[in-house]
């Protein structure tokens, strides 16, 4: 393997509380967002990242791109640490790893024109660029994303949520970034328009040689664009592998319960199949379960999984689990192949 | 008889900018203790058909056509007919329980109110029923939480409870406007199993209005396909995923990122969903379609068939098979 | 595949000439031209700015030319008349009421706008600098804010008129340091909500230097509450203007306002001149409800889902 693009080792991001009605010497509580993921991205890969709502993936991707506040652990890029950089080199450095978020309109400046919000990172950062040239680039990139480059001057809010979408991922990749990181591009639009942005995302990964960390709550959509996947929950990795061998044999139990949560569009598929509902809610953050997050939901937790925080075993060669019992098949088989 | 019948219901809006067709011509049954989906990707419809059927469109909102319950016109009757019809016969869930939750009573309250206003119950006993049908939608230890405020319980909880307000009065047709949309796969798994054993307990007949084919495919008899305000496609929903007729049926099927199949490029349908305020004259999936033709253009299709009704001028034999 | 068969159909009209956008304020202009009350309201504010900055062309009297063969008999000499060219008349001391008028209707106006724009430019870059910054800073500034604002601020313009002497300047001075309290406090609440937008992320996500944010995707989106509130600012400062005027604190002779003029009126009211009372107050008013209105078809215009 060569050497990782990015390495988050034990990032850790915790946001202080303050309770309501509180005086001021009331001590805030804290809510661990994201407590303690590791993991790589090789150069060229996409690595997906799944989880319910709560299990702190889009903290992930602000951490990366500094926009939430770390308060332990590492991020290196390319072996250098992003957190222990000034400030100015700090921003110098965003260049290289650009985002695309997940409400396709509210992430466009509704006061200015795609060809402004377009050409905004490029502005910055390489202001004596002369004019005409920056709107040459602005124009191939619209045409390359799909949109009709004589559009520069309209406002977002006169483009469909796809089209709006296309701008994001114009804007992310006008500084040719080296890691695009996605957070949930495509929840917010419609089947049929989904399937569009996945393709172009794809698409562009492969041409452009990206790096990409897909982020999302659909397991089918992560699967579809990510060489690997990340499972979270409740701010911890539950469990990682390649795309395929995590989907075809899902070793942690939350993960075969998140598998069979999913409906697939088959009738006769999804009737006949052995359901495996995952009971009870997400706990609450502020006040996480000890030892092993999943356990208050888990059918196969034992006494044990309240002490330690579970290690993380090795199942095969890149497949990482952290759930000790996770020989034990108390699913069956939930995942079938058609 | 059919419970529900809608026959070429039509809505139009009023707005600033002229109107906007929301529902053109659309046709179907419920029968008794059936599910129907009706699927659609946004502006195609879906919830505005429901609603319009319901009397609740927005005030710049008309509805035209019919939808007749157990025979009876809901569009033309009394605001005191329809009223009891909805608070006794026809309950609606929607996507956020918080919009239809007071903020401000206790579950008990809103629930027991219900039942003393409908079926003349005193307060007493009908919080003890409330606090069943609370036990009912799996709800743990129901009869202390009922006490509780709405923003006390989480998400997948409080569709729990609408579930639950929608039950008391043993409604003959549940319609749930995107139920789990808002809601975690596995929450979500959690609810549609508590759809399908209300239906076997109650017989309850459900209208479920989603965008998502994975959920339709576990859940309903009958698929109705809506793009643009109009039917597009309807079968049996084994029929329709088995052997889909219409275009765009089959090009949402194939835009969706599958699961359980192994790595196939997904097949997007170009374009844009449709201008409400501008449909196109003919086919309003006309301008999307890999397979249109010259009429397509100019001529809306009519929707034809028996078991399996399709709206598609080419006939099945010559779409090509992709 | 989708984007290389859409690349193709692009290619033929990728030369186009680049198609004009409608931008958010062509849209707000479109409904406020909508706006029947906002629109005639707009078009009073026209005859009366007109009215205020060139309407001394119409007169061949001077503002302060007092005019002795009139002075003697003021109730019936001295009222509304064509023929002498005193079109509303003399006021109280003989001079020409409508090249009055002129003159207060112009520094009232002048007071309100000016007032409103140092409330504009200070209260929003002080809000929207303090919403962003949040933190420590935005504590600390917010409660200079909630402090100056505990202050009676009418207490505090009478004492600075009566100890630094009744001047123009200082009457600008006290209304300035008032009326952009309240604007920075709406400025950093709006600033609280649009920086969680994603389209700020996304700057700072990039590498957009702080004041870049605050210039470039903070300032244009409070833009449209900031007229609003501004707009609905300039009439309460010419009825805070009017009143200290009112009281003899404001504007002194040889300069007037409508405040001023009203109160002269007032205290004439008892000798069968209703002229000098009438004309100022009606310019006032009318001034007044046009702001208000004007102010209000903004709002809806600007924000049409507050409706």
């Amino acid at each position: 393997m060569s050497d990782p693009i990015l390495s988050v080792r034990d990032l850790r991001v915790t946001f202080d509380i303050k309770p309501s009605g509180a005086w001021p010497w009331t001590p805030h509580k804290s809510l661990q967002a994201v407590g303690g993921m590791s993991f790589d991205v090789q150069p060229g890969e996409c690595l997906g990242v799944v989880g319910e709502s709560g299990s702190g993936k889009s903290t992930i991707a602000r951490a990366i791109c500094g926009l939430a506040p770390v308060t332990g652990g590492d991020v290196l890029f390319e072996g250098e640490s992003l957190l222990s950089m000034s400030p100015e080199a700090r921003r110098h450095h965003r260049r290289y790893v650009q985002m695309v978020f997940q409400d396709p309109l509210a992430a466009l400046n509704p006061r200015m024109t795609v060809g402004e919000i377009i050409a905004e990172p490029l502005i910055t950062h390489e202001p004596k660029l002369p004019k005409a040239e920056v709107r040459k680039r602005v124009q191939d990139l619209m045409e390359r994303v799909g949109l009709l480059p004589n559009l520069v001057n309209r406002y977002p809010h006169e483009f469909s949520g796809g089209q709006c979408q296309r701008i994001g991922i114009a804007r992310a990749l006008i500084l040719k970034p080296k890691l695009l990181i996605c957070d949930e591009p495509v929840s917010a639009l419609d089947v049929s328009v989904q399937a569009q942005v996945v393709n172009l995302l794809k698409e562009l990964q492969k041409d452009l040689g990206l790096s990409m960390i897909f982020i999302a709550h659909d397991l089918s959509v992560v699967k579809h664009i990510s060489d690997r996947i990340a499972v979270m929950y409740l701010g911890r990795m539950m469990e990682v592998a390649g795309a395929e061998a995590l989907t075809s044999n899902p070793r942690h139990p939350y993960t075969r319960g998140l598998i069979s949560s999913v409906p697939v569009p088959d009738p006769v598929l999804e009737k006949s199949r052995p359901r495996a509902v995952i009971s009870g809610e997400l706990p609450s953050p502020l006040d996480p379960p000890s030892g092993c997050v999943f356990r208050t939901r888990c059918p196969i937790t034992r006494e044990a999984c309240a002490g330690e925080r579970p290690a993380v075993a090795q199942v095969a060669d890149g497949h990482l689990v952290s759930c000790p019992y996770h020989q034990d098949n108390a699913f069956g088989d939930v995942v079938q192949t058609a | 008889m059919s419970l529900l019948q809608i026959k070429d219901l039509r809505v139009e809006f009023q707005t600033g900018d002229g109107a906007v067709n929301a529902v053109n011509g659309v046709s179907f049954n419920v029968e008794k203790g059936e599910t129907l989906a009706i699927v659609g990707e946004s502006g195609s419809g879906k919830s505005q058909t429901a609603f319009a059927a319901m009397g609740l469109l927005a005030r710049n909102g008309k509805a035209i056509g019919q939808a007749l319950y157990e025979g009876k016109d809901l569009l033309t009757m009394s605001r005191k007919e329809l009223n009891r019809i909805r608070s006794n016969e026809v309950a609606m869930i929607f996507q956020d329980p918080m919009t239809s939750l007071n903020p401000y009573m206790r579950i008990s309250d809103q629930m027991a109110e219900v039942l003393q206003l409908h079926k003349g119950m005193s307060k007493k006993d009908a919080v003890n029923e409330a606090a069943k049908m609370l036990d009912a939608v799996r709800i743990p230890d129901a009869k202390a939480r009922i006490t509780m405020y709405p923003h006390e319980f989480s998400g997948g909880m409080r569709q729990r409870i609408m579930i639950a307000m929608a039950l008391l009065c043993q409604p003959k047709l549940l319609i749930a406007d995107e139920p789990t949309t808002a809601l975690d796969v596995t929450v979500q798994a959690q609810i549609m199993e508590l759809f399908g054993d209300i239906r076997k307990e109650f017989g309850t007949a459900v209208i479920l209005i989603t965008h998502d084919l994975g959920v339709v495919a576990g859940f309903c008899d009958r698929t109705l396909v809506l793009y643009g305000g109009q039917v597009m496609e309807e079968a049996e929903t084994e029929a329709l995923f088995a052997r889909p007729s219409h275009p765009y049926t089959r090009g949402l099927l194939r835009a969706v990122p599958r699961f359980d199949r192994k790595d196939e490029a997904l097949l997007a349908i170009a374009g844009e969903p449709p201008d409400m305020s501008r449909l196109p004259e003919g086919c309003p999936f006309a301008p999307r379609c890999a397979e249109v033709r010259d009429i397509c253009q100019t001529a809306k299709p009519v929707i034809a068939g028996e078991a399996h009704r399709r709206a598609c001028h080419v006939p099945t034999e010559e779409l090509s098979h992709v | 595949m989708f984007s290389r068969t859409t690349a193709d159909q692009l290619a033929g009209v990728a030369n186009a000439q680049a198609v004009k956008g409608r931008s958010l304020w062509q849209d707000a202009f479109r409904r406020f031209i909508r706006n029947r009350a906002a629109l005639i309201s707009l078009v009073l504010l026209g005859f009366v700015l007109v009215f205020a900055f060139f309407g001394q062309y119409l007169s061949p009297h001077e503002p302060d030319f007092v005019d002795f063969s009139l002075r003697r008999d003021i109730k019936n000499l001295g009222a509304p008349s064509i023929e002498n060219a005193h079109f509303f008349g003399l006021e109280q001391e003989g001079r020409d009421l409508y090249t009055r008028v002129v003159q207060g209707t112009r520094i009232s106006i002048l007071v309100g706008v000016i007032g409103s724009l140092v409330a504009v430019v200070v209260g929003t870059l002080y809000g929207a600098f303090a919403g962003y910054m949040g933190g420590r800073i935005d504590s600390v500034m917010m409660r200079i804010v909630d402090i100056l604002i505990a202050i009676p601020f009418m207490f505090v313009i009478i004492l600075l008129l009566v100890v630094f002497g009744r001047s123009m300047v200082m009457l600008f001075v006290g209304v300035g340091l008032i009326s952009w309290l309240d604007m920075a406090r709406i400025a950093r609440g709006q600033t609280l909500t649009i920086k969680n937008k994603e389209f700020v992320e996304a700057a700072v996500a990039t590498g957009v230097k702080p004041f870049t944010v605050i210039l470039r995707h903070i300032v244009p989106n409070l833009a449209g509450i900031v007229i609003v509130y501004a707009t609905l600012l300039i009439p309460q400062l010419i009825i805070t203007e009017s009143f200290i005027s009112f009281l003899g604190l404001g504007i002194q002779e040889p300069m007037t306002s409508l405040g001023a003029l009203i109160s002269a009126g007032a205290s004439q009211l008892g000798f069968g001149t209703p002229w000098m009372i009438g004309f100022p107050l009606f310019f006032f008013l009318i001034t007044l409800y046009a702001f208000f209105f004007v102010g209000d078809g903004l709002r809806d215009a600007l924000d049409p889902k507050d409706r």
